[in-house]
């Protein structure tokens, strides 16, 4: 019947042509991501070299390094992580662990969701009312970090969370079995096999936390500050404000352009390597987790 | 124990402070603390709201007749125009004889509206003060105006601000949506595993990219772009933050609408095939429609992403405070306003406050979304069982 063949062939043709849309839309997709890397990078390789990664910023910061930026990130990324993560980790335990399935379980869940999607500037506020002026720890490395802590929380709460029900229950089955109490078999048996998967957690969270602005704008940052932190009551530059700062507000925008460059493929950089360090242990423990 | 409840902890406290903070706007007055505004003690006018005040000191209300009183025009006075009135001698060197030539001033002048510090009011003052109204909840969230730090009369209304960030934020969904989903598509029921396994990381990396960046990436390279397409002034317009949020709205889109896609059972997409339907077909009559509460919740959370996106925004829409005609013209988001403001609020001032306010603003909409979602999700559990 030549209906049906008619048929048949423009079904094929729409699918064709539909396919073919959704490839080039996905493409195109990446063919951003790729643009946007690629343009940092090619404007920024230039500008990177030792000393400006080592060196103070000067002259109004138009020359010079962003040594003081990259220290500031690497103390707030410390620093919220020495909260977060331990804090993260005892959470998603107690989830996954303790708690029975039921109306608790459900609100702490709905309450770690809300949190996770609090914008990062509200997180700022709160940092601000809460630890720069109600505790008076003023702008301080120990404010923003325990700011970008919270922030991150429910990032380490859920892939932790995810490794806890990754772990396999004949393993806690037979632990119980032998006579471990439940915090041994948790701390024996669980922890140990979920351990690479929420350290990918960990280093995700390291990559969010280290390029996040808002949240340190008011609890924190430091517009120029040519010297290092000597304790955590001191306030800091940052990366991901130092970009903000040179792109916006400099005095002489155009003379600050290159080192704007430049700290934008550090932050890049680092959050590439946190995504690859990621996916290259996710890979390598699912292996060998296969293997066995 | 408490490690279980530490998110729980944590979002009631957010709730407390945010809250007690951004509702102490609605127990200030616009007018600045220490400041009078004082009317000759005949005129009948008794109160002023915020609005009217700034209308008349920007000479757009000029007749009392307009706010109640009596026809004749309106006098400002300012303390600086007190030296066209009365001589340095009489005003003292120390401004010791300030008080009294302000008292006579207005006690002399019957339509004069006069705004100056409290301190120079004198004892036995003949004119007499106005009441200011507190700020409004209408004032606040009908008011077209953000001038938090305007003299007089601080102007606080919302109104263009959250407008902006909605219009910003559906510019973004509308780029975003076709892409996201088309991708979504793509990798969940077109393309085969290799291809799939090269995608995910580098959909996880685009969200991965710090925000800072994407704001610089737009300024330098999008602002430009749009600048010169459309010959205007200046490229900082609402088009470029919708493109740039659009971006950073993809993963979240692509993400979960793809697991909710794949999540689509076997035997029904079997069943069309079967029945002679193309994968097409398959896709849009079949996958689609199955994981239509996925989707959405992908998009809504989405549309969350961009409202509260602070940086990149912050960055590219040129932060107007103007209630926005087209995407052509600058407009300013509440995270932006916030960003860009409360580092030069007087700790504890209306301006303070009135950006907590925001704050919860902003905390409300996101909340709503993130129960939206859960909503759509249980529903959707439901109707599977």
């Amino acid at each position: 019947m030549p209906d049906e063949n008619k048929l048949a062939k423009s079904k094929k043709r729409k699918q064709a042509v539909a396919f073919g849309i959704f490839r080039i839309l996905t493409y195109s997709i990446v063919a951003i991501l790729f643009i946007i890397l690629s343009f940092i990078i090619y404007k920024g390789i230039s500008v990177i070299n030792w000393n400006f990664i080592t060196q103070m910023p000067t002259e109004g910061m138009t020359k010079g390094g962003i040594f003081p930026a990259i220290v500031g990130t690497l103390c707030l990324v410390a620093g919220s992580m020495i909260f977060a993560f331990p804090v993260g980790v005892l959470a998603a335990i107690y989830m996954n662990e303790y708690v029975k399935d039921g109306i608790i379980k459900k609100i702490i869940k709905q309450m770690t969701n809300n949190l996770a999607g609090i914008p990062s500037i509200v997180f700022g506020l709160f940092g601000m009312s809460l630890f720069v002026n109600k505790l008076h720890f003023g702008d301080s490395i120990l404010a923003g970090s325990l700011t970008l802590g919270l922030l991150a929380l429910p990032v380490v709460i859920r892939t932790t969370e995810e490794s806890l029900k990754a772990v396999d229950n004949t393993f806690r089955h037979a632990s119980l079995g032998l006579g471990a109490t439940k915090w041994e078999t948790t701390r024996r048996v669980v922890l140990p096999i979920a351990f690479p998967n929420i350290i990918t957690g960990l280093i995700l969270s390291i990559g969010r936390v280290s390029g996040e602005t808002a949240p340190i704008l008011f609890t924190v940052a430091a517009y120029f500050l040519p010297k290092l932190p000597t304790s955590i009551f001191d306030q800091a530059m940052a990366l991901p404000y130092h970009l903000y700062v040179l792109s916006t507000s400099g005095t002489d925008i155009e003379a600050t352009r290159p080192i704007a460059y430049g700290t934008a493929l550090v932050l890049i950089i680092i959050v590439l390597i946190a995504n690859l360090l990621a996916n290259g242990l996710r890979k390598y423990f699912g292996k060998k987790v296969k293997m066995n | 124990m408490l490690s279980g409840t530490v998110t729980s902890l944590t979002v009631v406290l957010i709730v407390i402070f945010l809250f007690k903070e951004g509702l102490g706007v609605f127990d200030k007055k616009p007018v600045e603390d220490g400041y009078v505004i004082a009317l000759n003690k005949n005129n009948p006018v008794q109160k002023l709201s915020s609005e009217q005040i700034k209308n008349i000191y920007d000479q757009k209300i000029t007749h009392w007749s307009e706010l109640g009183g009596k026809p004749d025009s309106i006098v400002l006075f300012r303390l600086e125009d007190i030296s066209n009135f009365y001589s340095d001698d009489e005003i003292g060197a120390n401004f010791e004889g300030l008080p009294n030539c302000i008292n006579r001033l207005i006690d002399s002048l019957p339509d004069i509206i006069a705004f100056f510090p409290d301190k120079y009011l004198d004892k036995n003052f003949k004119g007499k003060q106005l009441a200011v109204d507190k700020i409004s909840f209408k004032e606040f969230f009908g008011g077209k105006e953000w001038f938090p730090t305007a003299q007089p009369s601080a102007q606080l209304g919302v109104l263009p601000l959250i407008l902006g960030t909605l219009w910003v934020s559906l510019g973004a969904i509308l780029l975003a949506l076709p892409l996201g989903l088309a991708a979504a598509v793509y990798m969940s029921e077109i393309a085969n595993d290799r291809v799939r396994r090269i995608m995910k990381p580098l959909i996880e990396l685009l969200a991965g990219i710090p925000s800072v960046v994407y704001g610089f990436f737009g300024l330098v390279i999008i602002v430009p772009l749009i600048q010169k397409t459309f010959n205007l002034p200046v490229g900082e317009t609402g088009l470029a933050g919708s493109i740039v949020l659009g971006i950073m709205a993809l993963p979240t889109i692509i993400t979960i609408s793809e697991d909710a896609m794949r999540n689509t059972p076997r035997a029904m997409k079997e069943a069309s095939l079967a029945l002679g339907a193309s994968k097409w077909q398959t896709i849009y009559k079949v996958v689609v429609p199955y994981s239509i509460s996925g989707i959405s919740a992908g998009a809504i959370l989405g549309i969350g992403r961009a409202i509260g996106e602070t940086m990149a925004v912050l960055m590219v829409t040129g932060n107007a405070a103007v209630i926005p005609h087209s995407i052509l013209e600058p407009v300013r988001t509440i995270p932006a306003t916030i960003a860009a403001e409360l580092g030069e609020a007087p700790n504890g001032g209306l301006h303070y406050k009135a950006l907590f306010a925001l704050g919860c603003i902003l905390f409300l909409i996101t909340l709503f979304i993130n129960l939206t979602v859960e909503f759509i999700s249980n529903r959707n559990k439901y109707n599977k069982h």
